[in-house]
């Protein structure tokens, strides 16, 4: 019988005494083409600064560290998993997640219609991710091929796995050569 | 005829709110006063809790309470007053309940906070102290004191009755293999974690939004589990992240969040971390064994399988596992056996298809070495042993189109090419290899009860307490309910996943659209009945002498099938009968009758083409054709993508998906999605679905028989299979990663 003094498996050593709350930080980003002047905590991520203080939970959680793809959103332009991103670290960026892809009269991005049209989702909770992902990669212009797709969507994870859908859903949008 | 929304392939009408991040998952509600919960994970697999120390946590600014076994609110003293619908035999884990570890990674405390960063820094300062005892998580070290579980879980049938003297033929059969075959334990990760978000309603009113696969299974457990009566317990989950089985039962982020509301008599909200998604339910380790003997003519002459999975130390957890082997092919002389060990992890869980995949790997891998063995086909060898009733239980099948499936997928995927011999096929430096297996999953359908009601704006709400957990449920419904109104699906609208709707099981066992759709269709049949009744009795009605047999239902109409001149319209119809609306509610249920003389199952042949570098050891799936007979397919478009999900879902467990546990610490060491691979973009190539036609008049009045776990069944065993013919290596244990493939002998 070994007596343990463990921490409670979170992975770092307990702190004896807290110190008070880091300050908040002032932040300004444009969000969904809305300029958005906020006060943060240096240790909350884009996406919770999105979706807890924000409300806006199209931006999903999958794992909280960067390996499911399902936080991606656009920053000026690029995808990028926003659960990796400390929020204080984009001052003056902007941000694009899926609630700001359809056009103000509520018409859908060319993407999103293709994942519909396409089937390219079962369950929708990597969908926004995917997204966001699948517009990034359509501007940054390297995907070709569906071998290309592939290998430049795999870090975005489906569960249901709808990926070949989904490839089929770019395709069809880079044949297209409609994407903003 | 006119066309049907039934047959025809529509997108998703949940599509929209799906790709524009509008659809609202159980962790995405929220409510002005709404504090976060964090739960603190255990350290260790055994043993009681000696001390926990919360002060620290609780002098974190913004920290509410910690909850642990010591101030625990009281909730049920029994313990089945913790069973949920789906429960195996047993005494549910009970968080908090005590100082008693069982398994590792269970919860111990709960930080409750204004905001989640708080309740996360606040958790880490929790510490806990341990007295540890010896455990055990290896079944290996477990198996010589398996058992036949004393009590049988409802819902699962166990291993049929042996049939014949399979020892003896297996003896005096000319032809035998036998082997011994394993999977690895795999987790379902769906990609939203389990969450649980309580809304504090005032007067302990309680609305819960559960990451479930049945929002009434929730309802119970809470009022259940808490003593509180099913009025005050609302739970609305209308989106499911993907659960694959993990959101059948209650987990316990639920009992945590409704346990803190209550307590602090405010909304709270409780979600799981990505590695806390391996501290429940998982598809269990199993040691199986297969031996078949066959004649020289390749008729099978004994069939014996046997098994022996992890359960709990709290639950006896089942899965029809073996049972397949009975069924699936003609044998006069078959034994299965299905038993349990204990193992200190927490109790398995149903996940996609639960036990046939794993059973139909070994079982389906063993007819592949059988065929090679016997110089035979693999698809002749199934068809020679190829079975018209269900032998396990002599009962006859409602429908099986199987021998079309292997015809239409051999076809497809251009088998009669296949050189049988091992390593014959090479393309520059990849080894080529073709393979194939059977899968078979129960067709049931679930009484159900469904309401329809038309208002006299022309539009139609179909509603039951089911779920959609990405298998398409909504639309379906919608088509359903669409062509028995003669609406277009614009109109109609499908509410699932909420208590207070018309009963439904937990959407499971592919049964949904089998039973669910049923009621849907009877509720709106009812409906039409009472609209036909006003529109006949209209004064002057061109109806006026029609039956409703009649007549048709189409373009909101109700015209005469011999003279669609002839017709009513749906809301003129409800203004003639004086009413605001039709409203019926109705249920469905399996006919006894056809349960006790039939089986009823789905089928599918699988074909798989893996290419093989062996220097690398890599092994990349690039083909699969998966040839399925399911009864009438409600929409081939959602139809298609369910079973491409589910093949994905077996490549996973064919090619990657493994929960390593260390065995010294007896825990799981891969509890992320870098660790736990599952099938990514690049792994996935081209997968072709082909729907058999299949008339089945007995599974359900809709003539469906589900689709959700069929894809992923024999998938594994047709890869494994396939791997062999690239490489000539037998490789029994999953997943077949690139150690297996270099260290692998070639088979004699």
């Amino acid at each position: 019988m070994a007596d343990l003094d463990l921490p409670a498996r979170q992975g770092f050593a307990p702190d004896a005494s807290p110190a008070a709350l880091p300050s908040e930080i002032p932040l300004t980003l444009t969000i969904n083409g809305e300029r958005r002047e906020l006060h943060v905590r240096p240790w909350t991520t884009l996406l919770d600064l999105l979706r807890e203080d924000l409300h806006l939970y199209g931006t999903k959680k999958g794992c909280d560290h960067g390996q499911c793809g399902a936080c991606t959103v656009l920053v000026n332009g690029q995808r990028i998993n926003s659960c990796l991103a400390l929020a204080v670290s984009k001052d003056g960026c902007e941000v694009t997640t899926v609630e700001g892809l359809a056009a103000s009269d509520g018409a859908l991005h060319p993407m999103q219609e293709a994942f519909i049209e396409h089937d390219a989702f079962q369950c929708g909770y990597c969908t926004p991710g995917q997204i966001c992902s699948a517009i990034g990669l359509v501007h940054e212009g390297h995907a070709r091929t569906p071998e290309e797709i592939r290998e430049q969507m795999s870090g975005n994870i489906c569960r249901c796995g709808a990926y070949t859908n989904i490839v089929d859903a770019i395709e069809d949008v880079l044949a297209k050569g409609t994407t903003k | 005829m006119h066309e049907t929304h039934f047959g025809s392939p529509r997108n998703r009408v949940d599509g929209r709110l799906k790709v524009t991040g509008a659809a609202p998952y159980a962790g995405e509600f929220t409510a002005p006063d709404l504090a976060h919960g964090y739960v603190v994970s255990g350290a260790i697999a055994k043993g009681r809790i000696k001390s926990i120390d919360t002060k620290a946590a609780l002098a974190v600014p913004g920290v509410v309470q910690v909850f642990t076994h010591e101030n625990r609110p009281r909730t049920a003293f029994r313990s089945n007053a913790y069973q949920d619908e789906v429960a195996p035999p047993g005494k549910p884990f009970r968080a908090l309940y005590d100082e008693r570890i069982v398994y590792s990674g269970q919860p111990v405390a709960l930080v409750v906070a204004e905001d989640f960063e708080i309740a996360r820094y606040a958790a880490s300062l929790v510490r806990v102290t341990y007295e540890a005892e010896p455990h055990e998580t290896d079944l290996e070290k477990v198996r010589g004191k398996a058992y036949v579980p004393p009590v049988k879980r409802q819902g699962i049938s166990p291993p049929p009755k042996p049939r014949g003297d399979s020892e003896a033929a297996f003896g005096n059969s000319p032809v035998k293999v036998k082997a011994g075959y394993r999977i690895a334990i795999e987790h379902h990760n769906p990609m939203e974690p389990h969450a649980t978000t309580v809304v504090w309603e005032g007067d302990e009113r309680i609305t819960v939004h559960d990451k479930i696969q049945g929002a009434q299974n929730s309802q119970s457990y809470i009022t259940s589990v808490f003593g509180l009566p099913s009025s005050d317990v609302r739970v609305i989950s209308p989106f499911v992240g993907g659960a694959f089985g993990s959101g059948l039962r209650p987990q316990y982020q639920l009992f945590l969040a409704v346990m803190a509301a209550l307590e602090l008599k405010r909304s709270v909200r409780v979600v799981l971390t990505r590695d806390q998604m391996f501290t429940m339910g998982y598809r269990p380790d199993g040691l199986q064994e297969v031996a078949l003997g066959a004649n020289q003519d390749a008729s099978l002459q004994s069939i014996r399988h046997d098994l022996i999975a992890n359960t709990s130390t709290w639950e006896d957890y089942q899965e029809a596992t073996v049972n397949w082997s009975a069924m699936l092919y003609h044998c006069d002389n078959v034994t299965t056996t299905h038993k349990l060990a204990t193992t200190d992890l927490y109790t398995p869980a149903d996940m996609r298809a639960p036990g046939a995949p794993t059973g139909l790997f070994a079982m389906e891998s063993a007819m592949d070495e059988l065929a090679h063995k016997l110089g035979v086909d693999p698809v002749q060898l199934r068809l020679r042993n190829y079975a018209d009733i269900d032998e396990s239980t002599n009962k006859y099948h409602t429908s099986k189109e199987l021998r079309a499936a292997y015809q239409l997928g051999a076809e497809r995927f251009g088998w009669s090419k296949r050189n049988p011999k091992p390593r014959s096929m090479k393309e520059g430096r990849e080894l080529i290899g073709w393979g194939m297996a059977t899968g078979a999953w129960e067709a049931q359908m679930a009484q159900t009860s469904a309401r329809a009601t038309l208002t006299v704006d022309g539009r139609l709400e179909v509603a039951t307490a089911s779920a959609d957990i990405g298998t398409g449920t909504y639309t379906i419904l919608t088509q359903i309910a669409a062509d028995a109104l003669g609406l277009p699906m614009e109109r109609v609208t499908t509410k699932l996943g909420d208590s207070s709707l018309p009963k439904s099981p937990v959407e499971g066992g592919s049964w949904t659209a089998a039973s669910a759709g049923s009621a849907v269709e009877l509720a709106c049949h009812k409906v039409r009945e009472t609209l036909f009744k006003y529109a006949r009795g209209m004064d002057g009605s061109p109806l006026a002498n029609a039956d409703i047999d009649r007549v048709a239902f189409h373009g909101e109409r109700i015209a005469l099938i011999s003279d669609p001149s002839r017709f009513v319209t749906l809301t003129d119809a409800l203004r003639a009968g004086g009413v605001e609306k039709i409203e019926a509610e109705e249920t469905a249920a399996p006919s006894k009758l056809t349960q006790m003389r039939y089986n009823s199952f789905t089928h599918s042949a699988i074909f798989a083409e893996v290419r093989v570098d062996e220097e690398l050891g890599q092994v990349r799936v690039t083909r699969i054709v998966d040839a399925v007979a399911a009864g009438r397919i409600i929409n081939p478009k959602t139809a298609r993508s369910q079973i491409i999900g589910g093949v994905v879902f077996g490549i996973g467990m064919a090619m990657h998906e493994e929960s390593m546990p260390d065995h010294n610490l007896g825990r799981f060491m891969n509890h992320n999605l870098a660790e736990y691979h599952v099938p990514a973009n690049a792994d996935i190539h081209g997968i072709e679905v082909i729907f058999v036609e299949e008339h089945d008049t007995l599974t359900s009045p809709l003539g469906v028989k589900g689709l959700g776990e069929i894809g992923i069944v024999g998938t594994a065993a047709a890869i494994a299979n396939a791997v062999f013919h690239a490489t000539g290596k037998r490789i029994r244990e999953l997943p077949i990663t690139i150690d297996k493939v270099i260290g692998t002998p070639e088979a004699a």
